[in-house]
């Protein structure tokens, strides 16, 4: 679709008129868009049209939390990253952790490469999960994409997941047609999405024409699952009950290699470059993508004065489990990698297992009234 | 300045004699869009019409049922020369199928252009909402000479309130689904000048949204004259809530009895109203404000966006022709309860709702009752259609009281003869 603001009309008026007011404004875009930026990058567009304002759109509409930090802006496209570098890259680079424009990201899908992870306390580890999202190269983004594209990667990725035997043979089930019966079965397993109510994700476009070309796949055992369409072109997440986070980690790399060489027999490939990884939607997904981690319970170590350090020294962050604005219920929390990009899949999922073993251990000296201050770790 | 834009909206000559006039981003944006035309014709051509035709079997609003694949795949690539398209203007209807009992309209325009490049939509959708006014064949009188207007002064034991309402876009201007934020501040720019040309009664003040006190603030919800970002999903998927509330904002006159709204879900929206059943003159305030306005932004050289075939042009298509809904709060509680209420408002071509707006019920038998066209009749003859069909009612509930039978009147007619 043509961008706004392409016609003649518009295109007379000068770039202040169109600069939008981020005083009030707290987001990585805001932080980081002056106004000879806007003016330079207001006149360009990617191949497929995708200009500044629709990048930005999201993080004018939506100016932010004074203590959560948003990113304020996404991606059209691949080349989205590109032709724009000159406002991502500064986004990147605050949102990774000092990112920097020549820098290279390591991709290690080899599960063998983990060390460990098969023996988390299942009396402290009630499940444990690795999700990622992937974009098939040459189509745009969710925010920008027509029906048309969207319906043709619903029908490569139902192809790519049809093939896939073994463990992980599975069934798709399209949004637009599921049953009652279908869809209920899906809400108790919590697999089911819902169309995006948050202002952020709406504001970048990526809820049109919902549910049209949505849907939900997963395998027969429940252990690996795919939505399609939703905030990213596939989002892949691996997960079972309890502490082996090895198994899980293995299914996920497993299922992702796999679908990655039944799209190029297809002569499809996944968006990706040796600086920033797998591409998707938000830069914060960059890299690896990779969020892993664990439903730990840990009542006595969340309430010490030295949690939050600990987590940060082991590049780890708390949620809820309810997701990522929930409290923690019960002492029971959801402990994941901090990090997507500049760290390979097997280093963060390392980092999670690691983490999360000390972690129990500091837990299991507090149930005895012992100290933890020699098990704090270094900063990693 | 409205000279510059239509002739610009003329054509890419001109365009290309302005790029050398002006500033080297104006070139550069023009060459820009040249060269990504040719790659955004590549990307149609991988997707043709048929692949991005919407799957509308579970919705129920204007555009759905008229929108065959016929008619998508051949306005699909077309744009307007602000380079708004189809699936722009449909997007709303797409995302929000409608509801059983509510016809919604489920497309808005992005400027003055689409309701004439994408008419073959737009004309099937507008002779539906507005119940068989046909834009290929008819033609819309506009008359805001409110002298003509008679018996406009209502019993006020019954009349509690009197009420007209209307839109104005400013040509050369996109509407709100469409606008850039300049183009957004250029309309506030635009009609706050004009308006603070406004003198005696009409003398008033703007309050933007941006820049309102909390006092202020609360004020005007006091009022009921403060509008909110909107959160229907069915305005929200159109697009006209972007960068909110940059270039957002209310004036009203100093008495309080005509109000202003800059860049809600129109370019401007326009109220006046009063305590009482004195509709008569309502309206005289009414055509005097639109009028003075309208000269006012003519001296700059500015419009309002209108045409013989829709009367004046607004992003909802349900609100073309005059966009005036005229109406009163009225205690009926008699006739409300008499079987033959709503056949009476039918055959007097007017609406009821409740007094919190269009989705309520009424509460203590208070209703808001107004025309229930908008296009094919002049404001005149809608305002005096209203004025003699609420005198009725009024008449009705009086005979109801004493016991007295009424009679159902025949069907006034739609369009004018």
């Amino acid at each position: 679709r043509m961008p706004r603001g392409r016609g003649m009309a518009s295109l007379a008026l000068y770039s202040d008129q169109e600069l939008p007011d981020l005083s009030k404004h707290n987001n990585h875009m805001a932080k980081v868009l002056t106004r000879e930026m806007y003016a330079k990058l207001r006149e360009k567009q990617t191949t497929s049209g995708f200009t500044l304002d629709d990048i930005i759109q999201t993080g004018v509409d939506n100016p932010g939390h004074p203590f959560i930090m948003t990113v304020g802006c996404v991606a059209g496209d691949e080349e989205t990253y590109e032709v724009f570098k000159d406002l991502l890259d500064p986004v990147i680079q605050d949102r990774h952790g000092g990112y920097k424009p020549t820098d290279k990201h390591k991709t290690d899908l080899n599960p063998d490469n983990l060390k460990g992870g098969d023996d988390l306390d299942p009396n402290y580890v009630l499940s444990s999960r690795v999700r990622t999202g992937r974009s098939i190269r040459g189509f745009c983004l969710p925010p920008h994409c027509s029906r048309g594209e969207r319906r043709a990667i619903e029908k490569l990725a139902v192809e790519g997941l049809g093939a896939l035997d073994g463990d992980l043979k599975g069934k798709y089930y399209a949004l637009k047609n599921m049953t009652e019966e279908e869809q209920q079965q899906l809400i108790d397993d919590h697999f089911l999405f819902d169309k995006p109510v948050s202002p952020l994700l709406l504001a970048s476009g990526m809820g049109r024409d919902w549910p049209d070309a949505r849907g939900i796949w997963h395998n027969d055992n429940k252990t690996f699952l795919v939505w399609i369409n939703e905030e990213d072109h596939l989002r892949v997440i691996s997960m079972q009950k309890g502490g082996n986070m090895k198994e899980v980690f293995k299914r996920f790399c497993t299922g992702l290699t796999k679908i990655e060489s039944l799209f190029k027999t297809k002569g499809h490939e996944f968006m990706w470059n040796e600086h920033l990884g797998y591409i998707l939607t938000c830069p914060s997904n960059l890299g690896t993508g990779l969020r892993g981690g664990v439903h730990v319970k840990l009542p006595h170590l969340s309430k010490h004065e030295k949690f939050g350090e600990a987590l940060k020294k082991l590049r780890l962050q708390k949620r809820g489990t309810g997701g990522v604005d929930t409290a923690a219920v019960g002492g029971i929390f959801d402990i994941s990698n901090a990090d997507r990009l500049g760290f390979s899949e097997v280093e963060l999922v390392q980092m999670v297992v690691d983490g999360v073993k000390l972690l129990i251990e500091m837990e299991k000296r507090l149930e005895k009234g012992q100290s933890i201050d020699d098990l704090m770790p270094a900063q990693k | 300045m409205a000279s510059t834009f239509s002739r610009m909206l003329m054509g890419r000559r001109t365009a290309m004699l302005l790029a050398s006039l002006g500033t080297g981003a104006l070139a550069t944006g023009y060459l820009m869009s040249d060269v990504n035309h040719a790659a955004v014709i590549d990307r149609t051509k991988l997707f043709p019409p048929s692949s991005d035709y919407p799957d509308l079997r579970k919705h129920n609003n204007c555009m759905a049922s008229h929108l065959t694949p016929a008619i998508y795949c051949r306005l699909r690539d077309k744009l307007t020369p602000s380079g708004w398209s189809l699936d722009q203007c449909i997007q709303t209807g797409v995302d929000n199928p409608g509801h059983p009992f509510i016809k919604t309209v489920g497309m808005v325009a992005g400027d003055e252009e689409s309701y004439e490049i994408f008419s073959d939509i737009f004309d099937a959708v507008i002779k539906e909402r507005h119940n068989g006014y046909d834009p290929r064949t008819m033609k819309h009188h506009t008359d805001l000479d409110s002298s003509k207007v008679t018996h406009g002064q209502f019993d006020e034991r019954y009349v509690l309130s009197s009420r007209v309402r209307t839109g104005r876009s400013i040509r050369g201007l996109s509407l709100p689904p469409a606008c850039t934020r300049a183009e957004r501040r250029e309309v506030e720019r635009v009609a706050t000048m004009a308006l603070s040309g406004l003198k005696g009664d009409l003398a008033g003040r703007y309050y933007r949204l941006t820049e309102m006190t909390e006092q202020e603030q609360q004020r005007l919800i006091d009022e009921h004259f403060l509008f909110d970002k909107p959160v229907s999903p069915l305005l929200i998927a159109s697009g006209m809530a972007r960068d909110w509330p940059d270039g957002r904002g209310i004036w009203h006159n100093f008495d309080k009895t005509f109000l202003i709204w800059i860049n809600e879900e129109d370019h401007t929206r326009v109220i006046s109203m009063e305590k009482g059943g004195n509709m008569k003159r309502v309206f005289e305030r009414f055509c005097r404000g639109l009028k003075e306005v309208e000269k006012l932004i003519q001296e700059r050289g500015w419009e309002f966006m209108w045409n013989e075939r829709l009367g004046y042009i607004l992003t909802c298509p349900s609100n073309l022709g005059t966009g005036l809904r005229a109406g009163v709060h009225v205690r009926l509680p008699h006739l409300s309860k008499d079987p033959r209420f709503n056949k009476i408002l039918d055959n007097l071509r007017l609406q009821k709702r409740g007094t919190g707006g269009v989705d309520t019920a009424a509460v203590g038998d208070v209703f808001d009752i107004s025309n229930l066209d908008r296009i094919g009749r002049s404001e005149v003859e809608l305002v005096q259609l209203v004025i003699d069909g609420v005198n009725y009612l009024i008449d009705c509930e009086k005979r109801l009281e004493k016991s007295q039978d009424i009679k159902v009147p025949p069907p006034v007619s739609q369009f004018r003869k």
